[in-house]
């Protein structure tokens, strides 16, 4: 005989009961009754941020770092439209989240009454799915089938609305729900993985572009590339969302691909004969001009989205399914037909002479910190401890990327769909919730950090150690270089003024302030950044005009990179303005 | 630099959904955020017990955005099924109209004659108008309406395509 449960009450004993542990969130009227539910009760952790995008931002670090989803608890009104950036985030790179809204009374929807707002409406397309829950007796079938469609297929953020009087009304009533439409397709196709099999065994210059699918694969998935990737004896290259699935260290590590990406990585793109794309979405970040993209080459898509498949750029073979399963199905018909990785040795060489171009080379400087150089020596410093990097957006996270070397996935959490600045901080405190021992770093330029500062609150408040590592160049730095390379240096509203001592903000927040301005002080400063037991914030002065190259400019083939500075042209034609 | 176009091809869709609100609100939706056509669109309860609706959608684009039209569609989570009956071939497409046309002497009996010949049904008259019930594939409702714009048409009421595949199959 069931007893009668409050809205509320249910709630957290069905998050409970599926596993989760910590909750990101913000208090407010609409959610008064599930905060007192959860004053009474010790199982769940309820971290509280100091603005909701940043309970959005802490829970996709968490969930990009553990595997797990991220949990964010806002209330109605300002509280939903607070967090719609991280939601969007969490969506644009397929991160798994469940977000609990607290909604005005049921009779009160649709009277514009205080801090209502269309929750439902403006988030629509933003998530993956969302719900407003009117009868208590539906709410636990609707939050299993929101952690259900949040982490299943390609994961996404799931919303769920909850009108106060919902949380309040008592019920021993259940109804489950019965999703039939959703069946994410996870196992591939036998005959299309067989086809995909002997496409590699022929290949003579095959290429693996593998993404931020494989990370959301799980650890295995990983694994499974690094033995594939032995198997074949193809060489790997990855989008910024997928870094550390394979061991920078591997001889078959071309680099990151891309806008930004080493020379070696687009020119092996372009001159292959074959792509195996393995959870990466052929995004225009990686593509460039799409009618000069990979000419020459056949593509094999793997993808658990079909909608990805197709979509920018064309594939000779699709296959839908889970990727990490999809690689270790070609292990099995690779080594079931005896194939031997081909004699490669000529492809090789090929990219052996790209990469003699050593499109990762910058200016040395013993005047100023070259950006490039304090992000080497962080690693140098730091790779021992397999750190976790967040970072902002721009210029700071493409050097990031190009020059932190990572072994493992789930080290690196980026925001690359949306892009947002301010993503950083907030993600590098779920990550040190969700991993208590591990050293985490917030890479991030002087401009982005501003966006989600007041977080350095929340750092203190649960004595996270986290280090925040600024690469100050007083400019948002990659927009200046588009304005210098689109629009003659015509550098508007780009340059970073009226910006705070930073050391002095840290230590009124509680933290351990310290700025590096010189290329002999960079490695003690990183030391002693490192070795405080405490969040730090490090206001690490760099050389104010840097340039991130490679770069494919706006409306260029992936082939068509700038290398150096001096190739800097300084306006471009409407077409290449068009484009982002 | 001007925005280029593409060969279009008109595809008519039948989608079954769960029966929940905000479903139809999340189809539109897709549609405009992603610049998708919908040319017309119906829906309705399909089962005795309510919870699966199908929605008819005619949209129009070049074929590679049709087939992204359906996966996008496909991977919605009430979703159920997406099926592409113009590609699947022979199927059924009607529509419904009621048309108001107003008007006396020749012009009168000129609307009631053609309404005839497209086995209009008038379900509404005064001495001055008449309400003609017109169902057909598209085609034939476009015509009708051309032609009643010439003798009197005054106001149009007009469905979306319904539509069904032929055979004893189902889905």
């Amino acid at each position: 005989m069931a007893h009668e449960r409050t809205g509320a009450d249910i709630l957290i004993e069905t998050l409970t009961d599926l596993g989760v542990e910590v909750v990101f969130g913000y208090p407010g009227g609409a959610v008064l009754p599930i905060y007192d539910a959860i004053f009474k009760q010790d199982r769940i952790r309820h971290i509280l941020v100091r603005q909701e995008g940043g309970a959005a931002h802490a829970a996709e670090g968490y969930a990009r770092s553990t595997g797990k989803p991220g949990v964010v608890l806002v209330t109605s009104g300002p509280g939903a439209t607070n967090a719609v950036t991280g939601i969007t985030d969490a969506l644009m790179d397929s991160i798994p989240m469940v977000v609990i809204t607290g909604q005005v009374p049921t009779p009160l929807i649709g009277s514009d009454a205080f801090q209502e707002c269309d929750t439902v409406g403006i988030t629509r397309h933003c998530t993956k799915q969302n719900y407003l829950v009117k009868d208590p007796a539906e709410l636990e079938g609707v939050i299993r089938e929101a952690f259900r469609i949040a982490t299943t297929g390609r994961p996404g953020p799931v919303l769920i609305d909850l009108p106060k009087d919902v949380q309040v009304a008592a019920t021993a009533a259940n109804k489950p729900r019965t999703s039939v439409g959703y069946q994410p397709q996870t196992e591939p196709d036998a005959r299309a993985i067989e086809s995909a099999v002997e496409m590699i065994a022929a290949a003579e210059r095959p290429i693996f572009y593998t993404g931020g699918g494989i990370i959301n694969s799980g650890p295995a998935a990983s694994a499974a590339l690094r033995a594939l990737a032995k198997l074949t004896g193809a060489p790997v290259t990855s989008t910024l969302m997928g870094l550390g699935a394979l061991p920078a260290s591997s001889p078959l590590w071309l680099g990151m691909l891309g806008m930004h990406g080493t020379y070696e990585a687009n020119m092996a793109m372009n001159k292959a004969d074959l792509i195996v794309a393995l959870g990466a979405r052929f995004d225009d970040r990686v593509t460039g001009r799409l009618d000069a993209f990979a000419p020459h080459a056949r593509k094999i898509h793997v993808d658990i989205d079909r909608s990805s498949i197709n979509k920018i750029v064309s594939a000779e073979l699709g296959i839908v399914g889970d990727v990490g399963r999809a690689m270790e199905k070609m292990m099995e018909v690779w080594k079931a037909r005896g194939h031997q990785a081909a004699d490669l040795s000529a492809w090789f060489g090929q990219i052996t002479q790209w990469r003699a171009r050593r499109s990762l080379d910058f200016p040395n400087s013993t005047k100023e910190i070259m950006p490039q150089l304090a992000i080497k020596r962080l690693w140098e410093a730091t790779k021992h401890r397999a750190p976790i990097i967040s970072t902002e957006v721009g210029q700071h996270q493409m050097w990031a990327a190009q020059h932190f070397d990572f072994e493992d996935p789930n080290k690196w959490l980026t925001s690359g769909g949306l892009g947002t600045m301010g993503y950083g901080l907030p993600a590098a405190i779920g990550a040190q919730i969700g991993n208590p021992g591990a050293l985490v770093i917030d890479i991030a330029g002087e401009a982005s950090i501003q966006m989600n500062i007041q977080e350095m609150s929340t750092a203190t408040q649960y004595e996270l150690p986290v280090k925040v590592f600024i690469l100050n160049n007083e400019y948002m730095g990659m927009v200046r270089q588009w304005q210098d390379l689109t629009y003659q240096g015509r550098h508007s509203h780009s340059y970073s003024e009226a910006l705070p001592d930073f050391v002095r903000l840290a230590e009124a927040y509680g933290w351990k302030g310290m700025r590096i301005d010189k290329p002999d002080a960079l490695d003690d400063g990183i030391a002693e950044m490192l070795a405080y037991d405490g969040p730090v914030m490090v206001d690490c002065r760099v050389a104010k005009l840097a340039n991130c190259f490679p770069m494919i400019p706006s409306g260029a083939a992936h082939t068509e990179m700038i290398l150096q500075a001096n190739e800097v042209s300084g306006e471009m034609d409407d077409e290449a303005k068009a484009l982002v | 630099m001007h925005i280029r176009t593409e060969v279009s091809e008109r595809h008519t869709l039948s989608v079954t959904v769960a029966n929940e609100p905000g479903i139809l609100a999340r189809i539109a939706g897709m549609f405009a955020g992603r610049g998708y056509n919908i040319e017309s669109l119906t829906v309705a309860e399909v089962t005795e017990d309510e919870s699966v609706s199908r929605i008819t959608i005619v949209t129009s684009g070049p074929p590679a955005m049709i087939d992204q039209i359906i996966a996008q569609l496909d991977r919605l989570p009430p979703v159920h099924r997406v099926h592409d009956l113009t590609a699947e071939g022979a199927h059924v497409e009607r529509e419904l109209a009621l048309v108001k046309v107003a008007g006396t002497g020749d012009h009168r009996i000129e609307a009631l004659r053609l309404a005839e010949v497209y086995r209009a049904r008038v379900v509404d008259a005064t001495i001055s108008s008449f309400v003609f019930e017109v169902t057909g594939g598209t085609d034939k409702i476009d015509k009708f309406l051309e032609l009643m714009r010439e003798v009197g048409l005054i106001e149009v009421a007009r469905t979306g395509v319904a539509a069904i595949s032929r055979g004893h199959n189902t889905f």
